[in-house]
C-alpha cells in the first residue's frame, strides 16, 4: 500500500504541474490578448455623431444645417419579441409587427447594439412611446443630427446627397474614422467636400455589464463638429435659374467671369436631398433611377449636347483672328450653299441676302458661317473650340464631369476610322455634328470671350482660390467687335435673342437651336425630336460681371424657349440689392 | 473526551490552512458578486462566513469522536445514507434542474455530499476487514460494485447530480486500486474501462439532461457557438487569462461583477481568484491545496489501523478529485460537470462536508501515536 500511495502523490504532483502549465499558457502567454477580450467584453465605445458643417450660399444664407431627428430602435437583447409586445410597439409606431420582426432579423453586430426600427419619428410619437417605456425593455430614443437641405430640391444637383458609406468607402482608408453606422456625402459637394464637412464622430466609453445595461460611463470624446463651408452660389440667381427650368429638362449655368466662380448650378428635373438625409426608401431609390427624365443626372455638367449656333462665337472669333475675314467682310446668303454634291442650308429658307459678320451674328446666318467654316478648315475651328475650355473638363469640384467632343480629323480617324469629310466642317461651324459640350462648358467659354481671354477654373468653393487656367491671345478690337454683335443679338430688331432683352441691363448673348433629328427626318413631330434650344449670355456690357448658359432639352427655338430665362437670371443677379447695377464688391476686389 | 497526548499530536497547519483557503473565498466571492451600479449586493459571502462557523464546529466535533467509533458503525451510517438519497428524490427540493436538495425548517442540505463520507468510511471498513495479503480479484470487486454502489450510484443519477455520481465511482476504483488489485484485473479493467467508454457514453448520453450534453459538447468545442452552450468555458478562460501574471486586483477583476462570467460564486471561483491575483496568486493557491492533500497522504502512511488508513486515504482522493475537477473544469481542460471548489466556491453543504473530511483526516492523524506501543 505504501507504493501505491507514492504513485497516487505523483499523479497528484503531475496533475499540479499541468494546471501550472495551463494557468502560464493563459495568463501569461496569452494573458494580454484574454485581457482585451476581457476589456472588450464590458466596454462599448458608443459613437457619438458629429454635427456635419453647415453650408453657407456666398451672402452666407444657410442652404444646409442640422436638426434633431428622433430615431426608435431596440437592443435585441432586452427586447423578447413577445406577440403582444411587438403589436404594441407596432401600434405606436404605425408599422406592421412583421416589419419590425424583420427589421430585427437583419440588424447586423452583437444583440446589445441598438437595431434602428423607426427613423425620424415626430415629437407625439416619442412622447406616446415614453409613456409605455414601461411595457417596452430594450426601447431606445436616440436622437441624432440629421441633415437638413433648408429649400429642398434648390441645387440638389451641387450640394448633393448623403448616405451610408458604400462597400468602397468602408474600405477606404479616408473613412477610416467615420462610424460604420454614419452618413457619408455620396454626391456633389457634400461629396467632394466630405472630409471637411463630416468633423469627427465622438465616442462615449461605457461598462455594461453581461445583459448590455450601461453600469456606468467611463469616457467621453466629444465629437468634433464639421467644417461650415460657403459656397460661391447666389441663392437669389440659383432660384431664379430653377424656376426658368420649372417644368423642362435642362440647365442654367452662371459664371462670375473674373473668377471662375459659380454663381449658379441648375438642373431639371431635380430631387428633393431630404429624402436621403433619413437613409431613401428603397422605392424611392428605384424610382429617381428609374425615372426617364433622369432627376440624378446633373445636366449642366453630366449633358453633353450640340451646342448649335452658340458655337459660332467661335467661329466667328476663330476667324477674325485667323484673318480669314475681317469685320467688314460679306457674303451672300441665299438660303443654303452646295459643298461636296450636298446642299448645306441656312436656317431661313428665303436666305440673308448681302450680309455682314455682325449680322451674320445677330441673325444667326448659317451660310456665313458655312464660308467662315471653308475658309479655316476643321483644324483651325477646333484649335479654337479646345483653347475655350471644349472638350476638356471645367475643373468643378463634383464627380462625373463630362468632356464633351471637339471633332478633328484626327478624332474622326482615331475614334471612328473615316477620313473627314469637308461638309462635317460646315456642320461643326454652326455647331452641329460630331460637336457636343456641357452647358457649364459654354458658360466658361462664353466668359473667356468676354473678359479678354482668360479661361478661369471653375469653382464653387468660396475659399478656393481662383487659378487661372491660361490667357487666351486675343485682339482687343475682335473682342469689342464680338462683344457689340453679341449685344446686338440682343438689343436689334432682328436679333435671335430678343427675347433676352431687359428693361434695365444691357444683355449680350448667342441663341443656339442644336438639331436633334437630321433634317430629312424631321416629319416626326414629337417632344423626343424637338431641337434643343440653347442661350449663352452676359452682363453687363462693360465689365461683365455674369457669364450665363440657359440649355432647354427639347425646348425648341434658343431664342424663344432659352433666351428669356437667361434675363431673368440676370435680372435677379442685379435686382438683389435693388440698384440696377449691383456692386458686389467681392467680385469686384477679386477681378483686380 | 479529547486527552493531553491527543493534543500533542494535533496538526494546527490541517485546520489554519483550510481556514484561510476558506476565507480567501469569501474574500473572492464577495468580489465576484459585488455590487455594481444599482443592483444590491447579495450576501453570498455573509452567508458563506456563516457556513465556515458551521464549518469550523463540525471540524471541531469530527475530531472529538474516535474514528473508529465511526468505523464500529459504518454499515448503519451507510443505510441511512442510503435512506436519505431515497428520500430526496421524493420529498426533495428542486433547484436549477435537478433534485438534490432536502429542507429541514430553516435549512436546506445536499444528502449526496455527507453520503460520500458515509460511503467512505463503510468502503473503508470492508476493505480493512478483508484479507490483504493477496490481491484483491475479481470476485470481491463485483461483490463491494454491488454493496456499495450501484444503488447509491442509481440514485444520485437520478436526481440528477452526474458529478457526483462520477466522483462516487472514481472513488471506488482509486480506493480499491489502492487496496490492492491482481495486476491482471487493474489492467484489463483500465483497458475495458476506455474501450467501453464510447459505450458507456452513448449510453449515458441518452440518458443526458438536455444541459448535461450541451456542456459536453460545449467541453469538446467551446468556440463553436461562444454565445451558446460554449459560453462558460470561454468566459472563463478570457476571465482567468486576463489576469496575467500579477493580475487586475483585489476588487479589480470586471467578469464576475458584471456577469459575463456564470456560476462566478460558486462552480468557477477559481476564474475570479485567477483574474484578480493572476498567476502568482494561483500558485500561492496551488500550494495551500497542495498541503492540506500531502497532509492527507502523510496521514494515510501514519493511521494507526487499516480502516483509518483507508478513510483517510478515500477523504484524500475526494477532496482531491473535486479539486482537480473543478480546476481543470475552469481551465477548459475537463468538461464542465458542476462540482465546486473544496473550501471556496459558495456552498454550505460542501463547505460543511469538507470541513468533516478534514476534521477525519485530523482525527486520524491525532490518533496515530498509539500505533507505536
Amino acid at each position: 500500500m505504501e507504493e501505491r500511495v507514492r504513485v497516487f502523490s505523483y499523479i497528484i504532483l503531475a496533475v499540479f504541474a499541468l494546471f501550472i502549465l495551463r494557468l502560464w499558457d493563459l495568463q501569461v502567454v496569452k494573458g494580454r490578448w484574454y485581457r482585451e477580450i476581457s476589456e472588450r467584453n464590458r466596454l462599448r465605445s458608443i459613437a457619438i455623431p458629429a454635427q456635419r458643417g453647415i453650408i453657407y450660399d456666398r451672402n452666407h444664407v444657410p442652404l444646409v444645417d442640422n436638426e434633431p431627428s428622433f430615431d426608435i430602435a431596440i437592443i435585441r437583447e432586452d427586447f423578447s419579441d413577445d406577440p403582444e409586445r411587438l403589436s404594441l410597439l407596432a401600434g405606436l409606431l404605425d408599422l406592421s409587427p412583421e416589419e419590425i420582426e424583420k427589421r430585427l432579423k437583419d440588424g447586423t453586430g452583437s444583440p446589445l447594439s441598438p437595431v434602428k426600427i423607426k427613423q425620424d419619428v415626430s415629437f407625439k410619437e416619442v412622447a406616446m412611446i415614453e409613456a409605455r417605456r414601461m411595457d417596452l425593455p430594450g426601447l431606445v430614443v436616440e436622437v441624432v443630427p440629421r441633415r437638413n437641405y433648408i429649400y429642398g430640391r434648390l441645387a440638389s444637383h451641387v450640394i448633393g446627397y448623403l448616405g451610408y458609406m458604400t462597400p468602397r468607402q468602408l474600405r477606404d482608408p479616408a473613412y477610416n474614422d467615420v462610424p460604420v453606422t454614419a452618413f457619408v456625402g455620396h454626391y456633389g459637394i457634400e461629396k467632394t467636400y466630405d472630409s471637411l464637412l463630416r468633423g469627427k464622430a465622438g465616442r462615449r466609453i461605457v461598462e455594461v455589464d453581461a445583459t448590455g445595461r450601461v453600469v456606468r460611463i467611463v469616457g467621453i470624446q466629444r465629437p468634433v463638429k464639421g467644417r461650415d463651408i460657403t459656397l460661391t452660389l447666389d441663392i437669389d440667381v440659383q432660384r431664379e435659374a430653377e424656376e426658368g427650368l420649372r417644368g423642362r429638362a435642362g440647365a442654367v449655368v452662371v459664371l462670375a467671369p473674373e473668377t471662375g466662380e459659380v454663381l449658379a448650378m441648375a438642373s431639371a428635373p431635380s430631387f428633393d436631398p431630404n429624402l436621403f438625409a433619413r437613409g431613401i426608401s428603397y422605392r424611392d431609390w428605384r424610382r429617381l433611377i428609374n425615372d426617364p427624365r433622369r432627376p440624378l443626372l446633373n445636366r449642366a455638367i453630366q449633358g453633353v449636347y450640340p451646342p448649335g449656333s452658340t458655337f459660332k462665337i467661335i467661329g466667328a472669333l476663330a476667324a477674325l483672328e485667323e484673318g480669314v475675314i475681317d469685320s467688314a467682310t460679306e457674303f451672300t446668303c441665299r438660303g443654303a450653299i452646295e459643298m461636296g454634291g450636298r446642299s448645306f442650308r441656312c436656317w431661313k429658307e428665303k436666305g440673308h441676302g448681302r450680309i455682314s459678320l455682325y449680322r451674320a451674328i445677330t441673325e444667326s446666318c448659317d451660310v456665313y458661317f458655312y464660308e467662315i467654316g471653308k475658309r479655316l478648315g476643321i483644324e483651325r475651328i477646333a484649335e479654337y473650340a479646345r483653347m475655350f475650355g471644349l472638350g476638356e473638363p471645367s475643373g468643378i469640384e463634383l464627380d462625373g464631369e463630362r468632356r464633351g467632343i471637339v471633332p478633328s480629323m484626327e478624332w474622326k480617324l482615331k475614334n471612328l476610322h473615316e477620313r473627314w469629310y469637308g461638309g462635317e466642317t460646315l456642320n461643326t461651324v454652326i455647331g452641329q455634328g460630331y460637336l457636343s459640350a456641357t452647358p457649364l462648358q459654354m458658360a466658361r467659354m462664353v466668359s473667356a470671350v468676354i473678359n479678354g481671354g482668360r479661361l478661369y477654373r471653375v469653382h464653387l468653393l468660396r475659399d478656393r482660390p481662383i487659378e487661372l487656367e491660361r490667357t487666351i491671345e486675343i485682339d482687343p478690337g475682335s473682342e469689342s467687335f464680338l462683344k457689340r454683335a453679341l449685344i446686338g443679338v440682343v438689343e436689334d430688331s432682328n436679333g435671335t435673342g430678343r427675347k433676352a432683352h431687359s428693361g434695365w441691363v444691357r444683355i449680350g448673348g448667342k441663341t443656339g437651336t442644336a438639331q436633334v433629328v437630321k433634317k430629312g427626318q424631321r416629319g416626326v413631330r414629337s417632344k423626343r425630336n424637338r431641337d434643343h434650344a440653347w442661350f449663352v449670355a452676359f452682363a453687363p456690357e462693360d465689365e461683365p460681371e455674369v457669364a450665363v448658359s440657359v440649355f432647354v432639352e427639347h425646348g425648341g427655338q434658343g431664342g424663344t424657349a432659352a433666351a428669356p430665362i437667361a434675363r431673368d437670371v440676370i435680372e435677379a443677379y442685379f435686382r438683389a440689392d435693388g440698384s440696377g447695377l449691383r456692386a458686389d464688391k467681392e467680385v469686384m476686389e477679386r477681378s483686380l | 473526551m479529547i486527552d493531553r497526548r491527543l493534543l500533542k499530536n494535533f496538526d494546527w497547519g490541517i485546520p489554519f490552512v483550510a481556514l484561510f483557503i476558506s476565507l480567501i473565498g469569501v474574500a473572492t466571492i464577495y468580489s465576484a458578486t459585488r455590487p455594481v451600479f444599482d443592483i444590491p449586493q447579495q450576501d453570498f459571502y455573509l452567508r458563506q462566513l456563516y457556513w465556515i462557523a458551521i464549518g469550523m464546529l463540525a471540524f471541531i466535533f469530527t475530531i472529538s469522536i474516535d474514528y473508529r467509533h465511526l468505523v464500529r458503525f459504518a454499515y448503519i451510517l451507510f443505510l441511512i445514507g442510503v435512506i436519505l438519497l431515497f428520500a430526496v428524490l421524493f420529498i426533495g427540493k428542486r433547484g436549477m434542474g435537478a433534485q438534490r436538495w432536502i429542507v429541514l425548517g430553516p435549512f436546506s442540505f445536499q444528502p449526496s455530499e455527507f453520503f460520500k463520507i458515509l460511503f467512505i468510511v463503510a468502503l473503508s471498513r470492508y476493505l480493512s476487514r478483508m484479507d490483504r495479503s493477496r490481491p484483491l480479484g475479481l470476485r470481491e470487486i463485483i461483490r463491494m460494485l454491488t454493496l456499495f454502489v450501484l444503488i447509491p450510484f442509481i440514485l444520485i443519477i437520478r436526481q440528477p447530480d452526474l458529478g457526483t455520481a462520477i466522483i462516487l465511482l472514481l472513488l471506488f476504483s482509486c480506493m480499491v486500486m489502492m487496496a490492492g488489485v491482481r495486476r491482471r484485473i487493474a489492467i484489463t479493467g483500465i483497458i475495458i474501462g476506455l474501450v467501453s467508454l464510447p459505450f458507456i457514453g452513448s449510453i449515458m448520453w441518452e440518458n443526458l439532461k438536455d444541459y448535461q450534453r450541451q456542456r459536453l459538447i460545449a467541453f469538446v468545442e467551446p468556440e463553436a457557438d461562444p454565445h451558446g452552450v460554449g459560453y462558460h468555458i470561454n468566459q472563463s478562460k478570457i476571465t482567468i487569462g486576463s489576469g496575467g501574471f500579477t493580475g487586475k486586483g483585489y476588487l479589480k477583476g470586471t467578469q464576475g461583477p458584471l456577469r459575463f462570467l456564470p456560476e462566478r460564486h460558486t462552480d468557477f471561483i477559481f476564474a475570479i481568484f485567477a483574474e484578480e491575483w493572476g498567476f502568482s496568486g494561483c500558485i500561492v493557491l496551488f500550494l495551500l491545496y497542495l498541503f492540506l492533500i500531502t497532509k492527507g497522504i502523510d496521514t494515510v502512511k501514519k493511521a494507526r489501523d487499516a480502516s483509518g488508513a483507508f478513510i483517510v486515504l478515500g477523504v484524500t482522493i475526494a477532496f482531491s478529485f473535486y479539486f482537480i475537477i473543478n480546476v481543470g473544469m475552469t481551465l477548459g481542460m475537463v468538461p464542465v460537470v458542476g462540482i465546486p471548489m473544496p473550501l471556496f466556491s459558495y456552498g454550505g453543504t460542501a463547505m460543511l462536508s469538507n470541513f468533516i473530511a478534514l476534521g477525519i483526516i485530523e482525527n486520524v492523524r491525532m490518533r496515530r501515536s498509539f500505533m507505536y506501543y
